[in-house]
């Protein structure tokens, strides 16, 4: 059971949760991830982990209340407890060889959660960071400020233009490239879709792109291999060979058609959770 | 000799079971277990011989006469208190251990006739103990020693409770959040009761062994840390054999392609059975096919008839004589209406544009030679490929040792298969202070066998503590 010593809800989805988990805490690496397990029914959730305080003892996780867990875990308050919470999980990312080297960090979305760790350590290596930021819109822009302080230049672009540039991160990556900016590595973190256009323009550059998977798991320790996709030649477990894969390799129409797998059973039990979550707000009785 | 008047009947009492076609629709335990007027039926059949061949035959030398002796004076407890001297988990054992292989194939009753049914005698007495007597075993004096246990499943359980007898202080590190390893996660409801895995484990907390779930050794500490830090003066590595291994054919990463790891973890470990009251689902379909013939495949296989799957498949590339599932289960699985392809081997998983599985394609074997298993080696038939259309494959052809607490541990020597390499008589890993047992050293075997490591190792890891504390 982990104490949440912290909640702040970063947009109208979107929830940051500092837990009390000191050994994670003085462990985690940026790329690694942790399990987590709402309550006795719960399953299990992979969350790459948003950030450490190994003085408090805490680990943040920055989610999307989208699906049945996530609804649960982002009604939880300061002071509840989360039934399970395991980690660190995964490879760290290797960033090291990349200080003084010039990085472009993109992050779609909730990805953005999932590479400010990434940003601030290259960041703190003395990496050149150059920050491509993509949202839908204005209302789901999160960690602007935060991403602003780890990098040399930030991007912000949305979809719709309401922020930042009109465009996608591909739009800003491309005008980069074009403009001359010499990459060392590209490190894309968001929705699979976004992912794959990024390592697509990047190919034909033979510019380094890392992408981080984020596949269904169950236990996350390359017991089950839910999470398996194929790497190359070969059939990789995202939760122990990952979560980090040269996007350049990863087969992402197969990691896109193996995300699908429980659509229909997660649209099921979103809607379900969604009337309780609304119950639980408004104190209503639910009916049937 | 025995002193109570022996039943010679050649066959052994038989175990009240569900019906085959009731079974297989629900969760419940398949087999009943013994009244007492059944138990004493069947272990007045004991010879109660001199030379106990029987103990000989139990890798953890249960002390077999003499329990069944009890059993035989009605004294049900005593019986249960003598097992559990050499046996942690007797329920679990009772219900799950090939005993058709180890004491009951050295049985005398069994030269002519069937063997004493010393397993479901196990079973009876561990039942009885759980259903009448709610007192907690006594908890020993503690030595003062430290000894970390690295998983939960029956080695480290073994370990962790032969250690404890003797006084140590043994926490258990498991990675996942229920402890028990492959009883909780891979052996199923309807054969391994949890609740009855979980009651067990709690005598071992009683004993006073610590517990902690979420901990991935190796990961949020690692062996050294265990040993330098944490003031562990032993570790024993019980991580099992959890690494599925896949075929490697065409089609095997279309959705609801399954290993049986994971398939049944779903199903047992996450409750997906009882999906949506508990949260992890399981896509099945119609038609299933299960690639094995060992344990696991008939495990995942009647799981699969009883998540509503209509037609059941187990495709196994030799014959029925060959399948190294325990005979039990496949009469079992056979009675639920599980259809058997034998000598016949998948080359394709086939699937749609979307993804899905559709069906798998098959060439038909004939047994050629024996190879080095002794088994006659399976060969293909030319142009005989046919294939057989349906939603889901599960993939139950073997796990190997996990590699993460070896990617972890340098320092601890491996085979290149992923066993961790031990010294045979003290299990003694090449890493000071460290021991290994089970299946993370012989790869996948039996519940029992991993349970006589664990009690090999913590007599090891006693006799090295003493002696390094005199």
């Amino acid at each position: 059971m982990n104490k949440i010593l912290a909640r702040e809800q970063l947009n109208s989805d979107t929830v940051l949760l500092d837990v009390e988990a000191p050994l994670i805490a003085r462990k985690a690496l940026p790329g690694q991830f942790i399990i987590f397990r709402v309550d006795q029914e719960g399953e299990r959730v992979p969350l790459t982990i948003a950030g450490t305080d190994p003085q408090k003892g805490s680990v943040r996780i920055i989610f999307q209340t989208v699906g049945k867990s996530t609804l649960r875990l982002g009604d939880l308050k300061v002071g509840d407890r989360i039934e399970n919470f395991v980690g660190p999980l995964g490879k760290a990312s290797e960033l090291d060889e990349y200080a003084g080297k010039r990085v472009a960090v993109i992050g779609g979305g909730l990805g953005m959660a999932i590479a400010y760790p990434q940003a601030a350590y290259l960041h703190q290596i003395g990496a050149q960071v150059d920050v491509i930021a993509g949202f839908r819109n204005k209302d789901l822009i999160i960690l602007e400020e935060e991403m602003k302080a780890v990098s040399s230049r930030f991007h912000l672009t949305t979809d719709d233009g309401s922020s930042g540039r009109k465009g996608f991160v591909t739009t800003v990556l491309q005008e980069l490239i074009d403009e001359g900016a010499r990459f060392d590595l590209v490190l894309a973190i968001g929705p699979l879709v976004m992912m794959r256009a990024v390592a697509n323009l990047t190919r034909p550059y033979g510019l380094k792109t890392i992408v981080s998977m984020n596949t269904i798991m169950v236990d996350g320790t390359g017991m089950c291999g839910c999470c398996r996709l194929t790497v190359g030649c070969d059939v990789k477990f995202s939760c122990v060979d990952g979560p980090d894969f040269d996007g350049h390799e990863v087969d992402f129409e197969e990691a896109i058609r193996r995300s699908k797998a429980y659509l229909e059973q997660e649209a099921h039990d979103y809607r379900e959770e969604q009337e309780l979550h609304r119950c639980r707000l408004t104190g209503e009785v639910r009916h049937g | 000799m025995a002193d109570y008047k022996i039943n010679m009947k050649l066959e052994k009492t038989p175990m009240p079971e569900q019906e085959p076609q009731v079974r297989n629709r629900n969760y419940l335990e398949v087999a009943l277990g013994y009244t007492p007027e059944m138990a004493l039926e069947e272990a007045t059949r004991c010879l109660q011989c001199k030379h106990q061949p029987c103990v000989g035959g139990c890798p953890v030398n249960v002390q077999i006469p003499d329990f069944i002796n009890l059993i035989v004076q009605g004294n049900f407890e005593g019986a249960y208190q003598t097992i559990i001297e050499t046996n942690s988990l007797p329920a679990v054992c009772g219900r799950v251990c090939p005993q058709e292989n180890q004491c009951e194939l050295v049985c005398v009753r069994g030269i002519k006739g069937q063997p004493v049914g010393i397993g479901r005698l196990e079973r009876f007495a561990a039942d009885w103990h759980f259903a009448n007597v709610s007192a907690a075993p006594e908890k020993p004096a503690s030595n003062g020693h430290k000894v970390a246990v690295v998983g939960s499943g029956p080695a480290g359980l073994a370990c962790a409770g032969d250690l404890a007898r003797l006084g140590y202080q043994v926490t258990i590190f498991e990675s996942l959040h229920l402890a028990g390893g492959v009883l909780m996660y891979g052996i199923p409801e309807f054969r391994l009761p949890k609740s009855l895995v979980q009651t067990e484990i709690q005598q071992l907390r009683e004993l006073g062994v610590e517990i902690e779930c979420d901990r991935v050794i190796g990961k949020v500490l690692t062996l050294d840390e265990l040993l330098d830090q944490e003031g562990f003066e032993a570790v024993f590595v019980g991580t099992g054999a959890g690494l599925p291994t896949f075929m490697g054919i065409t089609g095997e990463n279309l959705n609801q392609v399954y290993s049986a790891n994971e398939f049944l973890t779903r199903a047992n470990l996450m409750q997906a059975w009882r999906w949506p009251e508990y949260a992890t689902p399981i896509s099945l379909g119609k038609r299933v096919a299960v690639i094995g013939g060992g344990n696991v495949a008939m495990d995942a296989a009647r799981t699969s008839k009883r998540l509503g799957a209509e037609e059941v498949y187990i495709i196994y590339r030799r014959s029925e004589a060959e399948l190294p599932a325990r005979h039990e289960e496949v009469e079992h699985a056979m009675e639920e209406g599980i259809i058997f392809h034998f000598l016949a081997n998948p080359v394709e998983i086939e699937g749609n544009p979307d993804g899905w599985v559709t069906g798998i394609r098959c060439v038909k074997m004939e047994l050629g030679q024996p190879d080095e298993s002794g088994r006659r080696r399976p060969v293909p038939l030319p142009d005989s490929d046919f294939s057989i259309p349906l939603d889901t494959v599960i993939v139950a052809i073997g796990q190997s040792p996990n590699p993460l607490l070896r990617d972890t541990t340098p320092d601890l020597a491996c085979e290149s298969w992923g066993g961790v390499i031990v010294d045979q008589e003290s299990l003694a890993t090449s890493k000071a202070g460290v021991w290994a047992g089970g299946d993370a050293v012989t790869g996948a075997a039996t519940v029992i066998l991993a349970m006589g490591a664990g009690k090999t190792a913590a007599q090891s890891i006693d006799r090295a503590i003493q002696e390094k504390n005199s």
